[in-house]
């Protein structure tokens, strides 16, 4: 079965991405609210992909749980705008008269045995309330089944909100030796809960992955937690939800859903420090990155500590750049370095003015970040 | 018995030309500037509140357009980031606090004195500093455009982005203060209400013979004074963390980011019912003039009334579902989410029975007001799910809130506004508006409202965020974008319709006496437009609908319209009790007054003070304003507040 | 608007059967009946709320960061005797307010000075105390909300002893009598307010610490 993919920036352009990925559409969402045309888009035929950020058919554990009373809430929504709009509709037939000047219209104006009406009007009570009722008691048996994963979680994230990207670091809590440091891009075991630590450095953030789950806060000053478990492999986006400031919307992350094994290997390959450069080329672009980007950048086993902006250790292994919001291929990053104040207006990131031949050294630096 | 000059007991009378006549020497306002800038006449001030509501409407309605343009399609860039999230804010903050409650308060102020049988407000003088200070205060915020500083961190400008480290300029400093100051207006505004409801009623007015649009002005306005301070308290806070370094919301130094959210959205929630009981009671008076019906349920929507809006004290924690409470908060707080829809249900049920039972005129009026039940009940749904702590957790910030807070903002007030406008037109400008254009705009209206709103169901559906300024083509979102936009488009064209509508009746409407829809209220027993002094004898009520009584058979007795009080003797109005509304006192009104625009200059010289950080110019206000208000309230003769009477 | 034809003025009259027997009404403000009495009433049910959520925010805070978030314990030597002295001042307001019903003028200006003097004294020894104190509003949390509530309470005792002072002055210009003298209640009611406030506050700041809140 292909994988389930919600990505995008279009993925053909990133070369070194796993080839079994493919722009395919699953089962399409139930046209529950086919009240606009975007229904209609979303229903058109299976070349088309799936709206990442869509949060039903969900992929998670917490988020299938979510999905069962959206859903009725959604259901129970529409049968009551029907049977209200079709009462004052039907009512408005059976008694409404042609329009005379109403000055005139003294006789329709009488008293009237209310009996009836009364006895609808708390009918109609009675009934609100009963399914009132109902919904808040499955809302909470909702929320005590979502509170905690199925299975203890084998580690932690901590996710740091910072604006306008994300720190995060992979916490081992029985061989602290293993904990790293990367940004802007998770990847969890498939099957296997994670736990989630939630803070910030600055403002509020919101941490969101909405097919696999719903969302938290990020509030400076707390430690808010949270859990995610993917179930099928997958790579899911998530985005910033609460408002942090200018490039708030452009604020965004993947979440790669990784069968075990490889999810393993991955952790082991992020651990390690960057490997030395072997050639004059890349040499020289360490150089030129430890000179121009080593103060707020760290690459493990080159800079330590710079703390500033997200470690690059890994960078070359990353799909995105910018915090989810561009592609990382050689044109794209090579904009970024450049101008990243035209690609992302208000970034903390400077435009470092670099030589032709200082730029190519550092790309091919780059390059060797895996 | 007739020697002690305090006492008297008042002549009584049928109406003639020659009591009218004299009463109108008495009550007109001033000729000239004075007049103009002095004025206490309610009705006037109802109008300024209107129009300048309006005027907001449209700015808040222009910057909305500007933000729809830029969401019309995937990376755009017809607006920066900046410039988009000052647009959300300031059009976030005219709609909700510059335009909802003052248009309310705007009918609120006309109708009371002429609904209740009375000749003014109980506070004429503090009615005009109301709307002085609303005008100052909005103007105060939207002068951020001079200083090229707007608002920039949303309406609800959550801590610590609020906090000077984030936001040095002087965008929040803006904010804070003139939301201070604006409360002040809503504040004395409220004062008012409450006491021109339970005191300056016509005799025989009992509370239960009272138009539910009272109930619900007054039960909001005691809502706004129990409520508002949060609000104030919060944005004084920030202020005194921007400005003198304090520490309640920036976390370096013990502060909690979270205290703002609480503070404000205690505030804040009850707000929401603030800005929509008054109009849900516009429609409760309204519907059944068109229905040929009295409300039905008229006690259940009374208590429903002001059951939502005690219950509206106690949900403000489901706007931070996700702020990482506990589970059991989550519960407590969604179910009474839940709960809350019931009081508010009552109401739908009511107008739906009214229709049922009565013999509806289509008017355009009554398109609004029917129109009203459904979209009041889609934004109630809506408003259902997020209810739901565990749907919340996707729904929350996304643009299926969007879509619900417009349905209940624009679906309840604005409809409810524009439907209060088509029925009491005629008795505010003496003219009807044409039935024909009325009709049209409405359609277009209603049309280009569901279109830009009800996709925005969908469009969170899909996941996206509110707040953001621009979004990538991949995410699916751009077809329910360009949807919206058109929508809005429409939107806006039939309000142009509406504000053509009124324009053109103001010029060529034809006469619309007294009482054109046959409806029963008291405001419809006088001419049209209203005399200066509303009523000529103060009428005794015997039932909630007098002018349809014979036709109802409702109550003992009949109200008498057009014998009763003459109260001649300068300005004066009767005061009556409480509960039932038996006669209590005679109540000497005032003059106009230059008072309350002057200490309004005060204040504004006060809060200029406060954002430049001149002290010395607002320590000098303050003791100017001191001064103004030992004069203002300076014991008078004319008002028999004095040892001496006037009359000896 | 103005062009519309006005209605035509003619005698118009129910004859109602049976009309309200309007006895003796008495005329402008008369004590608790005034409007503006009821408006004090609201102002204060206004302000209460203020005040209840200053308070709101230190429950909150104190909750949320615990017992060492109170970097120094107030303490009762300045706080206790201001305490007395403000209830007194109420007494004395509710002895003035009294005399003033039986229009007794010069008992009425005994009472409001009293009030007067006993206010500035409740604001020197309350300034004394903020000028001991070990900590500013900008030192953390608990400073900040600790001289934001008792500031504010400060302010409206303040204004309080200008009312007082405006009251005192029109008794003394002879404005008022026996029935006509609604100020003065109301400006009692607004200084018993800001006594009752006092209490409040001194019950959250001062006492509730103690209690291992």
């Amino acid at each position: 079965m292909p994988m389930p993919d919600m990505s995008w920036p279009d993925e053909r352009s990133v070369s070194h991405v796993r080839d079994s990925f493919s722009l395919i559409s699953l089962r399409p969402p139930r046209p529950i609210l086919a009240l606009s045309a975007g229904a209609a888009g979303l229903a058109a035929g299976p070349a088309q992909a799936r709206p990442p950020m869509w949060f039903f058919d969900n992929y998670g554990a917490q988020g299938r749980q979510l999905e069962g009373i959206t859903w009725g809430l959604l259901l129970l929504s529409v049968a009551v705008v029907a049977i209200i709009t079709l009462l004052v509709a039907v009512g408005l037939v059976l008694r409404a008269r042609r329009g005379g000047a109403l000055r005139d219209d003294r006789d329709a104006v009488r008293r009237r045995d209310e009996t009836g009406a009364m006895t609808a009007i708390y009918f109609g009570l009675g009934l609100t309330t009963a399914v009132l009722i109902a919904f808040t008691v499955w809302t909470m048996d909702t929320l005590a089944n979502v509170r905690v994963p199925p299975a203890e979680p084998a580690f932690t994230i901590e996710v740091t909100g910072r604006q306008w990207w994300w720190q995060v670091r992979y916490i081992d809590p029985q061989n602290p030796e293993r904990d790293f440091q990367t940004a802007n891009e998770i990847h969890v075991p498939v099957g296997r809960p994670v736990k989630l630590l939630l803070k910030s450095d600055d403002v509020i953030h919101t941490f969101w992955v909405p097919a696999l789950g719903g969302k938290t806060d990020m509030i400076p000053g707390q430690t808010n937690t949270a859990w995610l478990l993917a179930d099928k492999p997958g790579i899911y986006r998530g985005q910033c939800n609460e408002y942090c400031g200018l490039q708030h919307a452009n604020m965004a992350f993947r979440v790669f859903a990784d069968p075990p094994a490889e999810f393993d290997a991955w952790w082991e390959a992020q651990r390690q420090p960057a490997p030395e450069p072997r050639s004059p080329l890349t040499s020289a672009g360490q150089d030129v990155f430890v000179k121009n980007c080593g103060v707020c950048h760290t690459v493990r086993g080159t800079i330590e500590k710079a703390q500033y902006g997200p470690d690059l250790t890994h960078l070359a292994a990353r799909s995105t750049l910018g915090a989810g919001i561009i592609p990382n291929n050689e044109g794209y990053l090579s904009g970024w370095i450049s101008n990243p104040q035209g690609i992302k207006p208000g970034v903390k990131m400077p435009a470092i003015p670099l030589s032709g031949s200082d730029f190519t050294a550092l790309r091919a630096y780059l390059a060797t970040l895996e | 018995m007739s020697d002690d000059p305090f006492i008297r007991t008042p002549a009584t009378g049928p109406v003639t030309p020659e009591l009218q006549d004299r009463l109108e020497k008495i009550w007109e306002t001033e000729p000239g500037l004075f007049g103009w800038l002095g004025t206490v006449d309610h009705k006037t001030i109802g109008i300024r509140y209107l129009v300048t509501a309006f005027v907001f409407l449209l700015l808040g309605g222009l910057e909305a357009l500007a933000m729809r343009i830029q969401l019309s399609g995937a990376d755009l860039n017809v607006l920066t980031p900046e410039q988009y999230n000052e647009l959300f804010s300031l059009h976030g903050i005219t709609m909700i606090f510059l335009y909802a409650l003052p248009v309310l308060s705007g009918f609120s102020n006309y109708m009371f004195p002429l609904l209740l049988g009375s000749r003014d407000m109980a506070f004429p003088r503090l009615n005009a500093f109301s709307y002085w200070v609303y005008l100052a205060s909005g103007l105060f915020i939207y002068s951020s455009f001079l200083a090229g500083a707007l608002p920039n961190n949303g309406w609800f400008n959550f801590a610590p982005y609020s906090l000077r480290e984030y936001n040095p300029g002087m965008n929040m400093d803006f904010y804070a203060l003139g939301m201070i100051f604006l409360g002040i207006s809503t504040t004395v505004g409220s004062i008012n209400f409450v006491i021109t409801l339970l005191r300056t009623r016509a005799p025989g007015m009992s509370l239960n013979r009272l138009p539910i649009m009272v109930w619900g002005t007054t039960t909001v306005s005691i809502g706004n004074l129990l409520a508002l301070p949060a609000v104030t308290v919060a944005f004084f806070m920030l202020w005194m963390d921007r400005t003198f370094g304090t520490h309640f919301f920036d976390v370096s130094g013990g502060g909690k980011p979270l205290l703002w959210q609480h503070l404000f959205w205690i505030f804040a929630h009850p707000w929401v019912y603030v800005i929509v009981l008054p109009a849900m009671g516009i429609v409760s008076d309204g519907l059944p003039v068109f229905a040929r019906q009295p409300l039905v349920g008229y006690t259940l929507v009374v208590l429903g009334t002001i059951t939502t809006m005690m219950l509206g004290f106690g949900v403000w924690v489901h706007h931070m579902f996700v702020t990482g409470i506990s589970t059991m908060s989550l519960s407590f707080f969604s179910g009474a989410s839940f709960i809350i829809t019931i009081p508010s249900a009552v109401a739908v049920f009511s107008w739906i029975a009214t229709i049922w039972l009565g013999r509806p005129v289509i008017t355009t009026a009554f398109l609004y007001f029917a129109s009203f039940i459904v979209m009041f009940v889609i934004g109630g749904v809506s408003g259902v799910v997020t209810a739901s702590a565990a749907a919340d957790l996707q729904l929350h910030g996304t643009y299926f809130v969007v879509a619900h807070i417009h349905y209940v903002l624009i679906g309840i007030n604005l409809f409810g506004v524009l439907g209060g406008l088509y029925l009491w037109f005629p008795k505010m400008t003496g003219r009807m508006m044409g039935e024909g254009l009325g009709k049209a705009a409405f359609w277009v209206t209603f049309f280009g409202f569901n279109l830009a709103f009800l996709p925005m169901h969908w469009t969170g559906l899909l996941g996206m965020p509110r707040r953001i300024y621009t979004y990538p083509e991949g995410a699916g979102w751009t077809t329910v974008n360009v949807i919206s936009t058109v929508g809005s488009f429409i939107l806006a064209a039939g309000l142009a319709m509406v504000a053509l509508n009124v324009v053109q009746g103001l010029r060529r409407g034809r006469a619309a006496g007294e009482n054109p829809w046959d409806a029963p209220t008291l405001e419809w027993a006088i001419p049209s437009p209203p005399p200066p002094y509303n009523f000529a004898v103060i009428p005794v009520i015997a039932s909630r609908h007098p002018l349809w009584e014979e036709r109802l058979d409702e109550g003992t007795g009949r109200s008498s319209l057009y014998h009763g009080l003459l109260l001649d003797r300068g300005k004066e109005t009767i005061l009556t009790t409480m509960l039932d509304a038996e006669p209590d006192k005679i109540a000497k009104m005032p003059e106009d007054s230059l008072w309350p625009l002057i200490t309004t200059i005060v204040l504004t010289f006060g809060f200029s003070g406060m954002l430049f950080q001149m002290w010395w110019l607002t320590g000098l206000s303050v003791a100017a304003l001191l001064g103004c208000i030992l004069l203002w309230l300076w014991p008078q003769r004319s008002l028999e507040q004095t040892a001496r009477p006037t009359h000896e | 608007m103005s062009d519309v034809a006005p209605q035509d003025k003619v005698v118009r009259d129910d004859e109602p059967d049976e009309i309200i027997d309007f006895r003796r009404l008495r005329v402008g403000s008369v004590g608790k009946g005034s409007s503006g009495y009821s408006g004090m009433v609201a102002l204060i049910a206004t302000e209460a709320s203020l005040f209840g959520y200053l308070l709101f925010s230190y429950y909150y805070m104190a909750f949320q960061l615990g017992p060492e978030w109170v970097i120094e314990l107030p303490g009762f030597k300045l706080s206790g005797p201001n305490t007395a002295i403000l209830i007194a001042s109420s007494g004395a307001v509710w002895f003035a307010e009294r005399a003033a019903k039986r229009g007794q003028r010069m008992r009425v200006l005994a009472g409001l000075g009293s009030a007067i003097l006993l206010g500035l004294i409740f604001i020197g020894i309350q300034w004394k105390e903020w000028a001991d104190k070990s900590f500013t509003p900008a030192t953390d949390s608990y400073g900040s909300i600790f001289f934001v509530t008792t500031g504010f309470h400060m302010a409206h005792v303040v204004i309080g002893v200008l009312v007082l002072a405006a009251l005192f002055l029109w008794t003394a210009m002879g404005l008022f009598s026996s029935e006509r003298h609604a100020p003065i209640g109301i400006g009692a009611l607004y200084w018993h307010f800001v006594d009752v406030v006092w209490l409040g506050v001194f019950f959250t700041f001062y006492i509730t610490p103690r209690l291992g809140i």
